[in-house]
């Protein structure tokens, strides 16, 4: 087995506590040339805050793609929460993503069209989990606004704008809330800061961390500037969790 | 709160209000399509049932020896030109038959502004029948009874703005424009019918006699010179007319009819041609039914050729969409909820051109109406749609909904082949 470093008093603890668990997992996207990864052994902390780095085309998004069961290993083990998503089908992935995952994507991730509002409020409609759990201390729309405002986007203000008027940094703060609505236990963001300079990347990280704990959600980001790596509890470079193949190299 | 079930419907109509226009664009050509073929059927219809309407009551039409569809459309719907008349000796004789209740001649070949002359006798007022036996009524007037008395159909009273008194003169021929008229012997207006909707609106009626005594002093279609006769002269000459057109009759009892029918066709002394109106309407159904169905496949595929477009517009959209998909499934929406969302938006495209197609269809039959009303005597009804036609209207929209299922499931396999970020 290859080093899984993953040097964090978590991962010495109960592994109970662990949110997602992956063992000997092997995917390959399709095609003759498809690039592979293979991953001996990742663990992810309950409410722990992981940077995952490495360059870029190294597999950093697929890696997260398998995590959250965008799409399937073709072998090992991923245990997201208890459950083995490789068991699952297609839908019923979809299904478990959304009650425990809340996702953060590179970019364009809002629906064009509908307001601010109604994209941050999109996951409550396909899980009634979180949709209780958003309405616990009063309306879902509260909760959403509230979320907006704490991410440093104000609600009062752009509540019913469209979407597409946002800035950047704007845009990825709807994303945010969006992924924190409803507390899923786990945050996956593949570099939602890489268009922001570095001060707005470290206020933006600071808002996410403290709305991930107040949730008790985990947070697993992946990024390219390990410099980011010293508000994290933890840093994975993916060299050292999993090996990359390209093409029909053996496996 | 949304239910997960309604979100899908609402995306639906969010993500094209965002593409307005294309959307409205496609929407417009499924809308033309509709009405073309919806149009194609209200016409085919609104001509069958005025041809259909327009005899009733006439058990045969004779004339003579010509195609039966021939004979048909120039004795009744003032189409085409006889090639022969029958002489008054065989109309004489076919009268005289027991099986033969009534009969009235018909004389045509001259015309007045356009609308074709009729010569008959005044029985033709009361044994013409229309529309499931629907008699002639006169708006005002009554049937000519003098020798230059004239009764006007409907349209021939309002095109030509005449009243009751009013004196007309006959042109020689059918050209709307005529070279020769009987200028010398004009006729005066003495009734005016109620409108019909059939070719009687468009004609004007006149005695057999009339007619003789227009062409008396006539000879190969053109006044003779040096021999004029005045009017006052004709009424005193022997104007039993030497030929006629064709002849309506009606039988004694119906199942003579055949048997009529065949002595004469057979009839020795002249060719002669029998008809039974329905069975000659039947011919001319079944010779215009290709073309119908000619005209039909056509629209058909004008609706197809729209469908086709709506699903290129979504197939093209489709690429800058992926990201939808990829967020709609990071927030849990299934494939399935992915390929409902575009199938429901090709359902609703469609939906919203069929509607648009009937509205625009029947704006366009409420304008037209009257126009091909005046031109052509169709009446074209403005009815609700026949069950016929509703689901015409529904096979588009099932169709349409189908159509969008073949960019719904690529935008499903792009949904599960894309992951966390959208290659394009
Ligand atoms: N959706 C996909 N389909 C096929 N191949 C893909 C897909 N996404 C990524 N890849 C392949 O995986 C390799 C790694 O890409 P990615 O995981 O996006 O790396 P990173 O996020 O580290 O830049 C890419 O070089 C690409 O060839
Ligand atoms: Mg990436």
């Amino acid at each position: 087995m290859s080093a899984a470093t993953i040097a964090s008093p978590a991962s010495a603890a109960s592994n109970a506590d662990d949110v997602v668990r992956m063992r000997d997992v092997k995917f390959r996207w399709p095609g003759a040339r498809g690039f592979g990864l293979q991953i001996d052994s990742f663990t992810l902390p309950a409410r722990a805050k992981v940077l995952l780095v490495g360059p870029s085309g190294t597999g950093k998004s697929t890696f997260l793609s398998l995590l959250c069961g965008i799409v399937a290993p073709s072998s090992g083990t991923l245990e997201v929460m208890g459950t083995d998503l490789t068991r699952l089908s297609h839908s019923a992935r979809d299904r478990f993503r959304v009650e425990h995952f809340g996702i953060i994507f590179q970019m364009f991730n809002l629906l064009p069209y509908g307001s601010v509002l109604d994209n941050v409020m999109l996951p409550l409609s396909f899980s009634s989990v979180r949709a209780r759990r958003a309405s616990q201390g009063g309306t879902v729309e509260a909760e959403a606004r509230r979320l907006l405002d704490s991410l440093g986007l104000d609600a009062h203000q752009f509540a019913n704008h469209s979407t597409a008027a946002l800035s950047v940094g704007q845009q990825q703060r709807v994303a945010a809330a969006r992924a924190l609505i409803g507390a899923p236990e786990i945050i996956v963001a593949d570099e939602p800061t890489s268009a922001l300079d570095r001060n707005r990347q470290l206020a933006f990280l600071d808002l996410l961390f403290a709305e991930a704990d107040k949730a008790g959600a985990a947070v697993i980001m992946v990024s390219h500037e390990e410099e980011l790596g010293t508000r994290f509890d933890q840093v994975v470079r993916l060299d050292e969790i999993c090996r990359a193949q390209r093409g029909s190299a053996a496996a | 709160m949304s239910a997960p079930r309604l979100i899908v419907p609402r995306l639906a109509m969010q993500s094209l209000s965002n593409r307005a226009l294309t959307a409205f664009l496609t929407v417009l050509a499924i809308a033309f399509s509709v009405m073309l073929l919806l149009g194609v059927e209200k016409v085919r219809n609104g001509a069958r049932q005025s041809f259909a309407n327009t005899i009733s009551g006439t058990d045969l039409i004779v004339g003579a020896r010509s195609g039966n569809i021939q004979l048909l459309l120039y004795s009744i719907f003032r189409i085409g030109n006889a090639t022969n008349n029958v002489t008054w000796k065989s109309y004489q004789d076919i009268t005289n038959r027991p099986e033969v209740a009534w009969s009235v001649p018909l004389s045509l070949g001259d015309s007045h502004h356009g609308f074709r002359v009729l010569g008959t006798t005044p029985e033709y007022f009361e044994r013409y029948k229309y529309r499931r036996g629907q008699g002639l009524t006169f708006a005002e007037g009554k049937p000519f009874a003098d020798l230059f008395d004239a009764v006007i159909g409907a349209d021939v009273a309002k095109a030509l703005g005449y009243k009751v008194g009013d004196p007309i003169v006959v042109a020689h021929g059918l050209g709307s424009v005529s070279f020769v008229e009987h200028e010398d012997k004009p006729f005066r207006v003495v009734g005016i019918l109620e409108k019909t909707g059939t070719p009687v609106d468009r004609t004007v009626h006149v005695s057999l006699e009339g007619i003789e005594a227009i062409h008396v002093d006539w000879q190969t279609g053109m006044p003779m010179p040096g021999e004029n006769i005045t009017a006052d002269e004709v009424r005193q000459m022997d104007l039993t007319p030497k030929s006629i057109t064709a002849a309506l009759v009606g039988l004694k009892s119906k199942l003579a009819t055949f048997q009529l029918q065949r002595a004469i066709n057979e009839y020795r002394q002249e060719p002669l041609s029998a008809i039974m109106p329905g069975a000659a309407l039947q011919e001319l159904w079944s010779l215009v039914g290709t073309a119908e169905t000619a005209l039909a496949v056509v629209s058909m595929m004008v609706v197809a050729t729209a469908l086709l477009g709506m699903v290129t517009m979504i197939l093209t959209t489709l690429n800058e969409r992926r990201r939808e998909m990829a967020i709609l499934r990071s927030v849990g929406a299934r494939p399935t909820t992915v390929l409902g969302l575009l199938a429901t938006e090709a359902g609703l495209l469609t939906l919203a051109g069929v509607a648009l197609g009937v509205a625009m269809l029947y704006g366009v039959l409420l304008a037209l109406r009257p126009w091909v009303d005046a031109t052509y005597g169709i009446t074209l009804a403005i009815d609700p749609p026949t069950a016929r036609e509703w689901m015409m209207l529904g096979g588009i929209v099932v169709a349409g909904f189908l159509a969008g299922l073949l960019p719904a499931l690529r935008a499903y396999r792009m949904s599960l082949a894309d992951g966390m970020t959208v290659r394009t």
